[in-house]
C-alpha cells in the first residue's frame, strides 16, 4: 500500500476575480517523478507556492509528509527542496559560497557546510566552477547549481519548476538524467512543472494535466492516451506527393483525387477519422491498418512518400484536452 | 516563539567564536552576510570615507576655533572638550551638524535596496524556501545594516575624541563622556529611522532606483522645504504682538514649533545640541518670568536628558513606526519568483 507524501485536498486560491487553483485533489507517492503540466499561468506555480507555505490556500488543505505548510512551513521547509523558477543566486559570490550559505541557513556547521557543497558541486559537475562569481555563470550552470543548492539540505522532496526553461538540448538532457538518476539512488520524490512535454515525458512517472487552475487528468501516459483516445489507438502518417506548381504528372486533377482518397480511406473498415496537413495524411485508426492503407493509397495513383506508424505522446494529449476546452 | 529562538541563537553565536563545531542560528548567519556585505561594498566604502572626511573637517575647524570660544567665567569652559563636537567658525559645520546632514544619506544608502534586490536578483525565493522564518529577512537585513553604522559611528566617534585627546591635550570629564555617548546613541537612532525608512520602500517599491530617489526626496523635503513652509505659514498667520496677548503669541510660537518638531531632523537637532551644549535650558520658548532669577549655570546630564526625552522618544517612535510598516507589507505579501 502506497502513502501519499504529498496531499491536496481541495486546494482553492483566488486573486480577486481570477481563480488560479480550483479545488485540486492530487496525491504524489513517495519516489515518484510527478510532472505538472499546462500552458503558463495555469496554476501549476501557485500549487507550488502553497505547498511550500510561500502563499496561503484561501480553502482546502496541504499535506507535505504529514505536515500542513500553511502553519508549520519551516518544518515542511527542512523536508522540501523547492528550485523557483528563473532563479537567482548572489553575483558577486562564487558558486560554493552561495552554496555554503544556504547549507547554513539549513543548520549545518561551517566546516560541514564546505564537505557538502564541494560534494554537490561535483555532483552536478561544477567543480571547476566552484570558485568563480555566479554572476559569470551560463543559463544552464546557474540550473545545475540550483539542483546542488536543493539537495543540499538533504530533501524528501525536490519540487522544480521549470528547470529546463533556457537551457540548451544538450544541457536539458543532461540535466533530467540527472534528476532521474537522483531520484532513483536517493529514493526522492520530485514534483517537477513545465510546459514543455517532450521533457517531461522522458522523465516523469505520472503526470497532472493543469487547464485554468483545474487538474483535468493525472496518470501516467499510457494510461491517459488509452483513456483519450479509446476509440483510436492507432495513427497512421502517410506522405503523400504533391507538386505544389501545379505541374504534377498526374493525369486528373489532384484535389479531386486526394479527396477521393480522403473518402476512400474513410470507408475502409475500422478508420476512425482522416485529416490532412498539406503533404501528410493522418489516418486515426482502431487497429493497425497500414498495410491496407498502404495498398489503397498506391491504388488511387497518388505517390506515397511515407508511411508511419505513430504513437500517442503528451503532444497528441494536450492538444486533445485542448480541444475539449474549446469545444466546451 | 520567535524572540525565544532569536536567544538562543545569540547564545548559539557566542559558543562560536569558543567552539567552531556549534551552529550558528540561520538567523545570525543571515546577519552576518548582511554586515559582510555592506563591509564588502563600495557603497560603504565611499560613504566610510566621506564620513572620515566630515570628522577630519569639522575636528579641524573646531580646533582652530577652540582658543577664540573660550571666555573665563563661562559656563560652557567647565565642557571644554564637547566643544570638539559643536564648535564652528560658519565655513565647515560642525560635528553634530554634520551628522545630522549625513545621516540619513548612510542609512538611506544602506537601506533603499534592502527587499527589493533580492526581489529583482530573484534570491528570495531561494532563501524563501529554506527553513527560516519570513521575518528573518526583513530583521536580518535591519540589523545588519544597525551593527554596520553603530560600529562606523562609534569608531568614528572615538577617532573624533583620540584626535581631540591628543591635539588639547585635556582628557574629558566623565560626565562629558557621557554626553558624548549619549550623543552617539541618539545619532544611531537618527539613522536608523532614515534606515527604516529606506527598508519600507525597498519592500512597496519594485525598482532600487525608485525607493533611493523617493528617500531622498523625502530627506530634500525635510531639510530644506520643510523649514520654509513653515516658516512661510508662520510669517502669514503669526498674531500681531500689538493686538494678541502675550499669552497667545506664546501658544502661536509653541505650535509653530510643534509643526517644525514633524522633521526628525529638526527632532534630532534639538536633542543632539541640548545634549552638548549643557548650557540649553529649555527647547520652546521662555517666558522672561521663566528666566528671572536663573543662574546661568549648564545642567547636569540627567536633567538635559529629561529636556530631550520626548524628542528621543520621538525619534524611536518614527523608527519603530517605518519598521512595523515594512514587516506588515512583507510578511503579507506572496513571494514569486519573478
Amino acid at each position: 500500500m502506497k502513502l501519499p507524501i504529498i496531499e491536496f485536498t481541495d486546494l482553492t486560491k483566488k486573486y480577486d476575480q481570477l481563480t488560479a487553483v480550483d479545488h485540486l485533489n492530487l496525491s504524489i507517492y513517495k519516489g515518484e517523478i510527478f510532472g505538472l503540466l499546462g500552458p503558463n499561468g495555469a496554476g501549476k506555480s501557485t500549487t507550488i507556492l502553497m505547498m511550500l507555505g510561500l502563499t496561503e490556500p484561501d480553502s482546502g488543505i496541504a499535506k507535505v509528509c504529514g505536515i500542513n505548510p500553511t502553519t508549520s512551513p519551516v518544518e515542511v521547509k527542512k523536508k522540501v527542496g523547492y528550485l523557483p523558477d528563473n532563479v537567482g543566486f548572489y553575483d558577486d559570490m562564487t558558486g560554493l559560497e552561495n552554496l555554503v550559505y544556504i547549507a547554513r541557513l539549513n543548520g549545518l556547521p561551517l566546516n560541514m557546510a564546505k564537505e557538502k557543497a564541494m560534494q554537490l558541486l561535483e555532483r552536478v559537475g561544477l567543480v571547476d566552477a566552484a570558485d568563480k562569481k555566479t554572476g559569470k555563470y551560463s543559463r544552464g550552470m546557474i540550473q545545475r547549481l540550483g539542483l546542488a543548492d536543493v539537495l543540499i539540505k538533504n530533501p524528501e522532496i525536490i519540487v522544480l519548476d521549470e528547470p529546463t526553461l533556457g537551457i540548451d538540448p544538450k544541457g536539458v538532457k543532461e540535466f533530467l538524467d540527472l534528476i532521474v538518476q537522483l531520484s532513483r539512488e536517493e529514493g526522492l520524490t520530485v514534483l517537477l512543472s513545465s510546459h514543455h512535454l517532450h521533457q517531461v515525458q522522458q522523465v516523469c512517472d505520472r503526470v497532472g494535466l493543469f487547464v485554468s487552475g483545474k487538474l483535468i487528468d493525472e496518470g501516467d501516459i499510457a494510461s491517459l492516451s488509452t483513456r483519450l483516445f479509446s476509440g483510436e489507438p492507432f495513427i497512421i502518417e502517410a506522405g503523400v506527393h504533391i507538386n505544389a506548381n501545379g505541374e504534377n504528372n498526374l493525369p486528373f486533377n489532384l484535389e479531386t483525387s486526394i479527396t477521393g482518397l480522403g473518402n476512400k480511406l474513410l470507408n475502409m473498415d475500422g478508420v476512425k477519422s482522416v485529416a490532412r496537413e498539406r503533404e501528410i495524411i493522418k489516418i486515426f485508426c482502431e487497429r493497425d491498418l497500414s498495410s491496407a492503407i498502404a495498398k489503397t493509397i498506391v491504388e488511387s495513383g497518388i505517390d506515397l512518400n511515407c508511411l508511419v506508424k505513430r504513437e500517442y505522446g503528451l503532444d497528441d494529449i494536450y492538444q486533445r484536452y485542448f480541444e475539449k476546452e474549446e469545444v466546451k | 516563539m520567535i524572540k525565544a529562538v532569536q536567544f538562543t541563537g545569540i547564545f548559539k553565536g557566542r559558543t562560536t567564536i569558543a567552539n567552531r563545531e556549534k551552529v550558528l542560528s540561520p538567523f545570525w548567519v543571515m546577519v552576518q552576510k548582511e554586515v559582510s556585505d555592506h563591509v564588502m561594498s563600495w557603497r560603504f566604502i565611499i560613504l566610510a570615507a566621506l564620513m572620515g572626511l566630515t570628522c577630519m573637517g569639522s575636528l579641524y575647524t573646531s580646533i582652530s576655533n577652540l582658543g577664540r570660544a573660550i571666555k573665563p567665567n563661562s559656563p560652557e569652559s567647565a565642557f571644554f572638550f564637547l566643544k570638539l563636537f559643536t564648535l564652528s567658525d560658519g565655513t565647515i559645520p560642525s560635528f553634530h551638524v554634520f551628522i545630522g546632514f549625513l545621516g540619513p544619506l548612510i542609512g538611506i544608502s544602506l537601506g533603499f535596496d534592502a527587499i527589493n534586490s533580492e526581489q529583482n536578483g530573484r534570491t528570495l525565493s531561494r532563501i524563501l524556501a529554506q527553513p527560516v522564518h519570513r521575518d528573518y529577512v526583513i530583521n536580518a537585513k535591519f540589523i545588519g545594516a544597525l551593527i554596520v553604522i553603530s560600529v562606523m559611528f562609534f569608531a568614528l566617534t572615538l577617532l573624533v575624541i583620540g584626535f581631540g585627546l591628543i591635539l588639547i591635550g585635556i582628557p574629558p570629564t566623565a560626565t562629558e563622556f557621557l554626553r558624548i555617548m549619549c550623543f552617539l546613541l541618539l545619532s544611531i537612532v537618527y539613522v536608523a529611522f532614515w534606515l527604516n525608512l529606506s527598508i519600507l520602500f525597498s519592500v512597496r517599491f519594485r525598482q532600487a532606483a525608485t525607493s533611493a530617489l523617493t528617500c531622498i526626496a523625502i530627506w530634500l523635503f525635510f531639510s530644506v522645504f520643510y523649514e520654509m513652509i513653515i516658516g512661510l505659514i508662520a510669517k502669514a498667520f503669526a498674531p500681531s504682538p500689538d493686538i494678541a496677548s502675550p499669552e497667545q503669541v506664546i501658544k502661536f510660537q509653541k505650535l509653530i514649533q510643534g509643526f517644525s518638531r514633524l522633521a526628525p531632523r529638526q527632532l534630532f537637532t534639538d536633542a543632539t545640541s541640548t545634549l552638548l551644549l549643557p548650557s540649553v535650558r529649555s527647547l520652546g520658548p521662555l517666558t522672561f518670568s521663566q528666566m528671572f532669577g536663573a543662574v546661568p549655570n549648564p545642567l547636569p546630564l540627567g536633567q538635559s536628558l529629561l529636556i530631550v526625552w520626548p524628542q528621543v522618544t520621538g525619534l524611536i517612535a518614527a523608527a519603530v513606526l517605518c519598521f512595523a510598516l515594512s514587516y506588515r507589507f512583507f510578511m503579507k505579501r506572496e513571494i514569486r519568483s519573478r
